[in-house]
């Protein structure tokens, strides 16, 4: 008796292994490990959540992915890392050895994709990275053969503003005074030192040269600064907060520059949605093609398939970088994470914003610089983009 | 406690520290990252209870010393071209070198306005370091760029909880441990029968500071690219106090019994309940105030006791 119990029971088991395992197959599984508690989670849930949702639903829709004939739907299994690198690293580690994901899309912000790497690496998951910002791009992708960067790197950045400082001063619309500031916090520093000697080196003034640290409240000793030394330009290397105090303390104090930039966060749909049609004019990190018929039809998918808006910068960067993921595990034909960063190397992919392709696992197509103009948010300077709006010069807050 | 059983537990460390030391032949990479965090809070916690466990100072310390030494390590390999390991000797001696002013500072304060300053300090220090960075080092990204894995790591980690446990074992025999535990009885009886109490105090105090800055230091490898928000996060500061109370600080191997459940449940509650893992912290929090204000480790001994008790 007991033994029959025992021989169904085996059977029983190894059915619905078997279950298990057929049912495992048809599904690829995708981890994501990114902040939905602490400082970055403001940044996540408008550029990372919402296209990692939007993009496995579109591919589950069409039917999954096609790999060597068989179609298999995706699926995504998150975590939260409240912005602490140590929790993400433990999650990154649950991701490959607990979940044993075939493939992850790569974490928010510089830190945190560099923290992830080495395990990322060590188990060969290919790691597109989009929210990550650093001028040791050779170095790393060196370092980490499963490494890509798409979001360009510091120097461009500065560069691209110092370029439309140029621009409008050869036009006319400015003079020669610069008015700088920086939040005094990793990145923005970096910007600042980076901006500095380049921005004398151009020929201008810096006649106003202050940081604040980050989280400071009240930024209105920052603008009435600003404002008695008479700039002609004002640029702020700035993060999410201080971009919308800046700008809030230079509508009321009216601060009367022809051209105005913040960094970070300028380009997000609560920007235009907290100062409405004052912000026509504000130049900002990032930017988008407003024209391409594409970027425009993932606008529409991006509102109607998460109900939030997508910012006009990185947003559509993490959706390329899924793309890109989606049809490299299709060209290979394979879940093999081998063969699919090779194909990633060799490959050029057809995306929202264009073709894109890898050189040495970096690709060189990305906004650097947009400006609010007519309540959008359209790129003005990029590293070999197409599309680019013609700069205008600011004219009030109004 | 009596010499015999000094040995024992002596001995009994001995024997663990050799398990923990194998935890890397047998892990697989996730069970190390959480045997890694596991040893990293043991130190942290262990030489916390060292000081705040006798006197009764609470500490929230922890994360401005972490901070210091992760931080150290970053700017000296990026900014200027030090080695790693040059920087792990760097960084604890500034950290106790720090400890020292601020124990010289306020350890002549007690109670409530010691707690209150050390919550401040990490965050002050932080403040300190981009004002720095900004106004002279500059700053082009903190990277920590080493070939150490996390069993590397782990194996460095527990080589200095060996070292913590050796210096509590002979602190809690010697006259510097007696002092601190009549300071924690009772500041003015000990300061009557003579005992130098801030001297005492600065000593320990500085020693748990060196220890923190050396596991920031130690620990910045794992994560590669350091940020000044992520180390001083006062996080850690709670973290590790939790830890150490839920063990017991009674004794040398107390928080330990605290560290290795409350990192378990940790890890469990943010696999499956990622949104909720603040308030679990918090509720565990209270269950510690309310019904284990000696530990697990007092709970244990005091059931132990009366069981005792019962069968005299």
């Amino acid at each position: 008796m007991l033994k029959r119990v025992l021989k169904a029971a085996a059977i029983v088991a190894s059915a619905s292994l078997l279950a298990v395992s057929a049912q495992a197959a048809d599904v690829i599984k995708i981890g994501q490990v990114a902040p939905k508690s602490g400082p970055l989670a403001g940044g996540a849930t408008v550029t990372q959540w919402p296209n990692v949702e939007l993009w496995s639903k579109q591919v589950n829709a069409a039917g999954g992915l096609n790999v060597g004939g068989t179609k298999m739907m995706v699926e995504i299994v998150e975590y939260d890392d409240k912005t602490n690198p140590g929790e993400h690293i433990k999650a990154a580690q649950r991701l490959a050895e607990v979940d044993k994901v075939d493939f992850i899309v790569a974490p928010y912000g510089t830190g945190f994709n560099l923290a992830a790497a080495p395990i990322y690496a060590k188990y060969g998951y290919p790691q597109i990275a989009v929210s990550a910002i650093s001028d040791k791009m050779p170095e790393l992708t060196a370092r980490y053969d499963n490494l890509f960067f798409t979001l360009g790197n510091t120097t461009s950045f500065t560069d691209s503003v110092i370029e439309i400082l140029t621009d409008m001063r050869d036009a006319g619309t400015i003079g020669n005074r610069v008015a700088m500031v920086n939040v005094a916090d990793a990145f923005g520093i970096e910007l600042a030192e980076a901006a500095r000697p380049k921005i004398k080196e151009a020929g201008f003034d810096i006649v106003y040269d202050k940081s604040y640290p980050l989280g400071t409240p009240d930024l209105s000793p920052i603008i009435k600064g600003a404002k008695d030394s008479k700039p002609d330009a004002f640029v702020a290397w700035s993060y999410p907060p201080d971009t919308f105090g800046l700008t809030e303390q230079a509508i009321i104090q009216d601060l009367d520059v022809k051209m105005y930039y913040t960094a970070v966060a300028t380009c997000f749909p609560a920007f235009k949605g907290k100062f409405g049609s004052k912000i026509e004019g504000v130049f900002g990190a990032g930017g988008v093609n407003q024209g391409s018929p594409e970027i425009q039809a993932y606008f529409e998918a991006h509102k109607e398939m998460t109900g939030k808006d997508a910012d006009a910068w990185a947003s559509a960067n993490t959706y390329v970088s899924l793309e890109i993921l989606g049809q490299a595990i299709e060209g290979a034909g394979t879940l093999d994470r081998k063969a699919v960063t090779q194909y990633i190397k060799d490959n050029t992919f057809d995306t929202i914003m264009g073709p894109i392709n890898f050189e040495n696992q970096i690709s060189n197509k990305y906004w650097t610089v947009g400006q609010w103009q007519d309540g959008k948010f359209r790129g003005v300077k990029s590293s070999q983009m197409d599309g680019a709006a013609p700069i205008v010069a600011k004219d009030g807050w109004n | 406690m009596s010499h015999g059983s000094d040995i024992k537990s002596l001995v009994w460390g001995a024997v663990l520290l050799l398990l923990a030391a194998c935890v890397p032949l047998v892990a697989n990479g996730y069970w190390m990252s959480i045997a890694l965090t596991i040893a990293m809070f043991t130190v942290l916690a262990t030489s916390w209870a060292l000081f705040s466990g006798p006197t009764h100072y609470i500490s929230l310390a922890t994360a401005a010393f972490f901070g210091v030494g992760g931080y150290l390590v970053g700017t000296g390999m990026s900014d200027y071209n030090m080695g790693f390991w040059t920087m792990v000797v760097i960084a604890p001696v500034v950290g106790a070198v720090l400890a020292f002013l601020i124990g010289i500072a306020t350890l002549r304060l007690s109670g409530v306005y010691f707690v209150i300053f050390t919550l401040g300090l990490a965050e002050m220090i932080r403040t300190l370091v981009s004002w720095i960075q900004n106004n002279f080092t500059g700053s082009r990204g903190l990277y920590v760029l080493t070939d150490l894995t996390e069993a590397d790591i782990y194996i460095y980690l527990v080589i200095l909880a060996a070292v913590v446990y050796l210096a509590g074992w002979w602190v809690n025999r010697s006259r510097i441990g007696f002092a601190l535990r009549i300071i924690g009885n009772d500041e003015m009886v000990a300061r009557h029968v003579g005992i130098n109490t801030a001297t005492s105090k600065v000593i320990l105090f500085t020693f748990s500071g060196f220890i923190a800055a050396l596991v920031g230091a130690l620990i910045a490898p794992r994560y590669t690219y350091i940020e000044p928000n992520g180390v001083f996060s006062p996080e850690i500061s709670f973290i590790v106090v939790i830890m150490a109370l839920l063990g017991g600080t009674g004794r040398l191997w107390g928080p330990i019994v605290g560290v290795i459940p409350f990192a378990l449940l940790q890890e469990f509650i943010n696999a499956n309940y990622s949104s909720y893992s603040t308030l679990v912290m918090g509720v565990a929090f209270l269950v510690i105030v309310y019904f284990l204000p000696k530990g697990v480790v007092g709970r244990i001994e005091q059931a132990l006791a009366t069981r005792r008790k019962s069968t005299w």
